[in-house]
């Protein structure tokens, strides 16, 4: 490292050929720059790729928002993943079990960060009317949530309007590219 | 229909029914516990009930009102004959066992296993009793009338400055 080197628009080696070497040099112009931020916020907030955790009901309305009526691919929202490893969006789509819960929390550990969590419904939210033996009173008691969707199930309106206060939430965040490994 | 399904058990094991009605179509049996796997057998096989499908294996817990506490209920269904019969057996709550009608009816399997797990009743006979739909490490039986309903078993903590409610 540092062998190869040039001159750039911040005066230092750009001759990246590790990860931590190519993080470092957008994270200084990250850090030398605010609008930097805010462009790759805005990169962020507009490429969610969720990663639909359905367990309920709720699904049926996360898939109408999904369809074209409702159309969440406006946002860029586009594509849903199934593993954990390519979301950066988790939605947690129904009622979630005691029984459950242990997979859910492997599941939000597996995903890299930024990572963002939507609480979908009142019984993601707060366990709804399942107040009983088998339910998770509100998933942000296993995993944290950044927005949650009353409702039961929800409108698809209200999923573009949690869509929309997250992109807003994101669109405010200043975080590290990378997190900090101490 | 079925009246005529109800008459044949009554007539064939006048002992084992200790009561039993009938109206608008609900022909039920309290039958005695012990010859359970004999009266189902019969049942399934006599061309005149031929109950081929067991539907529904599910308990009561009456915890207060009755003795005594718990009741299995099955709901036989004749596919030929196109008629219902629900047999009940009362189990007190010091032995809660009845025999298991596995080798009558194998959809019993998971009903049973399902009445064991929420219930805590015993199925004599069943080669698998162990729970189907709650994790292994939980205690208690949570349908029976005297589980807290604010009890909890969480399998994993909560997260700090959390509770599970």
């Amino acid at each position: 490292m540092g062998e190869m080197s040039s001159e750039n628009l911040l005066g230092q080696d750009v001759a990246a050929t590790t990860v931590e070497a190519a993080t470092g040099f957008f994270q200084k112009l990250l850090n030398k720059n605010e609008k930097v931020q805010d462009v790759v916020n805005w990169g962020r907030k507009w490429s969610f790729f969720q990663y639909p955790f359905v367990t309920a009901c709720c699904g049926m309305e996360y898939m109408a928002t999904a369809g074209p009526r409702y159309d969440y691919a406006r946002f860029g929202a586009e594509l849903p993943r199934f593993s954990p490893r390519q979301a950066d969006l988790l939605m947690v789509v129904g009622t979630i079990s005691h029984k459950q819960a242990p997979v859910l929390r492997t599941v939000w550990e597996q995903m890299a960060d930024p990572k963002w969590v939507i609480s979908f419904g009142v019984c993601a939210s707060s366990g709804g009317f399942y107040r009983n033996y088998a339910t998770v009173q509100g998933i942000d008691t296993i995993i944290p949530v950044d927005v949650y969707i009353p409702g039961c199930p929800p409108r698809p309106e209200a999923v573009l309007d949690a869509l929309m206060m997250l992109q807003d939430k994101v669109q405010k965040e200043r975080r590290p590219l990378l997190p900090i490994v101490k | 229909m079925s009246k005529l399904a109800l008459d044949r058990l009554i007539e064939k094991f006048p002992s084992e029914v200790t009561s039993h009605h009938a109206a608008h179509g609900d022909e039920t049996a309290v039958v005695k516990g012990a010859r359970l796997v004999e009266i189902c057998t019969f049942l399934r096989d006599d061309p005149s009930t031929s109950f081929e499908m067991l539907t529904d294996l599910t308990a009561v817990d009456y915890l207060g009102q009755k003795e005594p506490r718990f009741e299995v209920v099955f709901h036989l269904y004749s596919l030929s004959k196109n008629h219902r019969l629900r047999l009940k057996i009362e189990l007190p709550e010091e032995t809660p066992e009845v025999p298991s009608v596995l080798s009558v009816w194998k959809s019993a399997n998971w009903m049973e296993r399902e009445v064991y797990d929420l219930y805590g009743l015993q199925f004599v006979g069943h080669p698998d009793l162990r729970r189907i739909l709650l994790y292994p490490e939980f205690e208690g039986h949570p349908l029976r009338k005297d589980y807290d309903t604010e009890k909890r078993q969480p399998r994993i903590p909560a997260r700090s400055g959390r509770t599970h409610l």
